[in-house]
């Protein structure tokens, strides 16, 4: 199932608030830039379904002004 | 605690997925930084102390800041204090601790008796190497002993190499590395300014408008450089344009991409200069206040043979025989000759020629590795000076460094055959200076110079050199048709010893071993391709006896007896030594930065003079040291003037025919440093790229039904040798061409290359031979 990594842009003022709403995500962990409005964003799924429920929720965060995909890994869990 | 195979995987593709990011980021903000995921899994509540140093890897010479805890180096980030990476880092660098660390590190000298490497003291093989080196000079004359370095060298290893063997023993067996990346930029500057290294510094990135990178894939070789170049088009729009045989990530993110045949690139600087001429262009009062003109020998070879050898015979011409020699030169002809359209030609040309646009060239090895090396450069000047573009901040003609003290090490101590810290072997007045700080008497430095890489590995071969000390270098990868060479040191009666931090095919071939301390393990400095000189502190220790080579040289010139000579203290050396080198360089032109000063502030630049260090040099409102009264002063020559040479296009030495029908061109990738002997010890970026491939046009490749990863066997008159295929992958070289890189020692590419070098440099051309390409 696949790994993968974003550049997460916030809208303006919005950074503490994608912050929050991202790491609440499962599967998902947030590595924010000290100095820039950008956040780095891994996402590592077990499944199809939890891949697309995942991107489905992404998709409804509002604080959201870009997510730029900028990897995707296929690794086997199993 | 047992971690299975299948978790680590996925950590690592975890890791893998978050510095891909890190990198589109980096690329994108230039400076960003994350520093919570680059101090994640330290030790928590640890206390971490962080040092600055230059980074260990290319000629850029970022600052970094290494994370030190309970005597380890744990970490690393770009320091935001250094102006010149403002806080970048790129994944060499971010991992570059882990180079010290690997598990196979050599930790005690090892001495080859009867085949087999037997584990020595430290002491038993510095009284070894002593020995056979006084004995080999004792029976076969000072010019059998030899040293071959690095631009890794810090500068007190560099100068304590040149002092035992030009100043002491005597002879001018001294070279490095460097004469393989970038010889032909230093007589390239000689040849036009008659001093070396670059005017500028890379603060002109912030003031050029344009940029036309001339063969250099500086999105991979000088990451943190290109994302300034890229964070400019950000912020004012400059223009990037790529000139190259093959298209790179560089060529993508550039806003365009021009490709030229192979070696065609001298036709093109021609055509340009052509079209400034032609179109009016030309700023004539810098030309007529600044320049000269001249000509010089053509046809001269390239080296092939032994012994070969060449001097320049440059002649006096004026504008309009230059002029006219440029009729050959107009773009619709060099069109035909180099494939690139004279649409383009002119497109460039236009741009050095408009006068409200400032321009910078940046070039590195596909210039400098070329057997028409030192003209190349040259041509790039000669357009820069016709449009009077030049040392003013924004116009820069700007050589790139691989190594991180080419400029500091080989170029400014002069670890090279000809050179001396100040000047050359040539001149009594550079021979009297030097041997006065040496303290050796004048007659012991010798007037002529010996031998320069290519030639001292086959005057190995020959049996004139019988004792060679290789430090910091790895040789047995890096020599062009290097079987010759290799199949040399196995010659009777050759002795080789080889100072290094891993096992390398370079250390397979030495009769002692000495493990090196490594980068902050030691105290030193480098100097990078904008002048600017960094100090490092002994951060940790190193493993086991490993010893720093500027020591081991120290320990050995005791035991051959020139205790007067090495009369520094361990623990104060490298002060000494550098107090020592900066009296080479007093004076306006070439004065260094204090020690104190180094270890205050993030690297200087010299010339320093009076507190300052000099970002533009041969521009009276920057450099004290002009002092003609006009605005420019190109001091390195007599009459303060520039020279613009004649240089015409000449085919390579072996070019693509109906046996061999294609170029081989050879290069890096962005996760190895050189030869991997360090970056492949570190698992993260040893993992992204294991392995050396062949990449191939896909046009090319489909014609011959090869694939990605079928195996192709490539043949050229040296040799025949397999590689993966590489198609549509991480480049495209040109129709026509292929490309390998040479990080990978299980994939030797460099027994296939021609040791061909540029007549006037002697840097070979590792970019252009003929080679037959099948599908295996």
């Amino acid at each position: 199932m696949p790994i993968k990594s974003y550049l997460a842009h916030p809208h303006q003022g919005k950074k503490s608030e994608l912050i929050n709403e991202l790491t609440a995500l499962a599967h998902c962990e947030v590595i924010p830039a000290e100095n820039k409005d950008l956040l780095i964003l891994v996402t590592d799924t077990d499944s199809k379904d939890q891949e697309e429920n995942l991107r489905a929720q992404l998709d409804a965060i509002s604080s959201i002004k870009l997510l730029a995909m900028v990897s995707g890994f296929n690794a086997s869990k199993n | 605690m047992y971690t299975s195979i299948l978790s680590n995987r996925r950590s690592f593709i975890k890791k893998m997925a978050v510095l891909s990011a890190m990198t589109a980021a980096a690329t994108m903000f230039p400076g960003i930084l994350f520093a919570d995921e680059q101090e994640r899994g330290l030790p928590k509540g640890g206390n971490l102390d962080w040092k600055k140093a230059p980074c260990r890897f290319c000629g850029v010479g970022c600052g970094v800041l290494v994370g030190i805890e309970d005597g380890k180096a744990v970490a690393v980030k770009g320091d935001p204090k250094s102006p010149v990476n403002k806080g970048l880092c790129c994944v060499k660098g971010y991992h570059s601790v882990m180079a010290m660390y690997g598990k196979d590190r050599l930790t005690h000298p090892l001495v080859k008796k009867n085949g087999k490497y037997v584990k020595t003291s430290m002491k038993e093989a510095l009284d070894l190497i002593a020995s056979k080196m006084t004995t080999t000079i004792r029976e076969h004359g000072k010019d059998s002993v030899s040293i071959y370095g690095s631009g890794q060298w810090t500068i007190p290893d560099g100068y304590v190499a040149s002092k035992l063997f030009k100043g002491c023993i005597g002879t001018n067996n001294v070279e490095a590395n460097a004469r393989l990346c970038m010889a032909s930029a230093v007589t390239g500057f000689l040849t036009s300014f008659g001093i070396d290294e670059p005017m500028g510094c890379y603060e002109d990135i912030d003031h050029a408008d344009v940029f036309i990178l001339w063969g250099n894939n500086m999105a991979e070789m000088h990451p943190v450089l290109f994302s300034r170049l890229l964070d400019q088009r950000l912020k004012r729009g400059v223009k990037i344009i790529d000139f190259a045989t093959r298209t790179t990530r560089t060529s993508m993110a550039a806003d365009k991409s021009i490709l030229f045949k192979p070696n065609t690139d001298l036709a093109v600087a021609n055509a340009i200069c052509y079209e400034i001429i032609n179109k009016g262009w030309v700023n004539k009062d810098f030309v007529e206040s600044h320049c000269n003109f001249s000509k010089g020998s053509t046809n001269m070879g390239y080296g092939l043979e032994d012994n070969y050898s060449f001097k320049d015979k440059p002649e006096k011409i004026n504008f309009e025989e230059y002029k006219a020699f440029l009729e050959d030169y107009a773009p619709e002809k060099v069109e035909k000759i180099s494939g690139v359209s004279a649409k383009d030609i002119k497109y460039m040309a236009a741009y050095y020629g408009d006068p409200n646009k400032k321009i910078m060239s940046l070039w590195c090895m596909g210039m400098n590795q070329h057997t028409r090396g030192t003209w190349i450069n040259n041509l790039v000047y000669n357009i820069h000076l016709l449009t009077g573009k030049i040392s003013t901040p924004g116009n820069s003609p700007f050589s790139l460094t691989g190594q991180p003290s080419a400029c500091g090490t080989v170029r400014e101590v002069g670890t090279l055959t000809h050179k001396l810290p100040h000047g050359v072997v040539m001149n009594a007045d550079h021979r009297a200076h030097a041997a006065k700080i040496w303290n050796v008497p004048v007659e012991n430095i010798d007037p002529k110079p010996t031998y320069h890489t290519v030639e001292m590995f086959r005057a190995l071969d020959r049996g004139e050199i019988k004792f060679m000390w290789i430090q910091v270098t790895n040789p047995m990868v890096t020599m062009p048709k290097l079987k010759r060479y290799r199949d040399a040191t196995k010659k009777e009666g050759r002795f080789i010893v080889v100072s290094d931090i891993y096992p390398t095919p370079t250390t397979d071939i030495a009769d002692v071993i000495l493990p090196s301390a490594m980068w902050v393990e030691r105290e030193g400095m480098y100097g990078n391709s904008e002048r600017r000189t960094q100090y490092f502190e002994q951060m940790v220790q190193p493993p086991g006896e490993a010893m720093s080579d500027t020591w081991q040289l120290i320990e050995v010139a005791k035991r051959m007896g020139f205790e007067k000579q090495f009369y520094y203290k361990e623990e104060t050396h490298i002060e000494e030594i550098y107090n020592e080198y900066r009296l080479h360089h007093e004076g306006k032109k070439h004065a260094m930065a204090p020690l104190e000063v180094l270890k205050a502030e993030p690297g200087a630049q010299w010339p320093y003079v009076d507190g300052k260090s000099t970002q533009w040099r041969f521009n009276s409102k920057y450099d004290p040291a002009c002092s003609n009264g006009e605005e420019f002063d190109f001091y390195g020559n007599k009459d303060g003037k520039a020279i613009i040479w004649q240089r015409p296009y000449e085919p390579a030495p072996e070019e693509p025919d109906n046996e061999y029908d294609f170029w081989l061109c050879t290069g890096r990738v962005i996760e190895h440093w050189h030869t991997g002997s360090m970056t492949r010890r570190i698992p993260v970026l040893h993992k992204a790229m294991p392995h050396a491939y062949v990449e191939l046009h896909p046009e090319d490749a489909k014609r011959m039904q090869i694939r990605t990863g079928d195996a192709v066997k490539l043949t050229t008159r040296r040799g025949t040798m397999n590689f993966p295929a590489s198609v549509n992958e991480r480049g495209i070289p040109v129709k026509g061409q292929v490309f390998v890189p040479f990080f990978d020692e299980n994939l030797l590419i460099n027994d296939l290359t021609l040791d061909a070098f540029c007549p006037i440099s002697k840097q070979p051309d590792y970019k252009k031979c003929a080679v037959k390409v099948e599908k295996a």
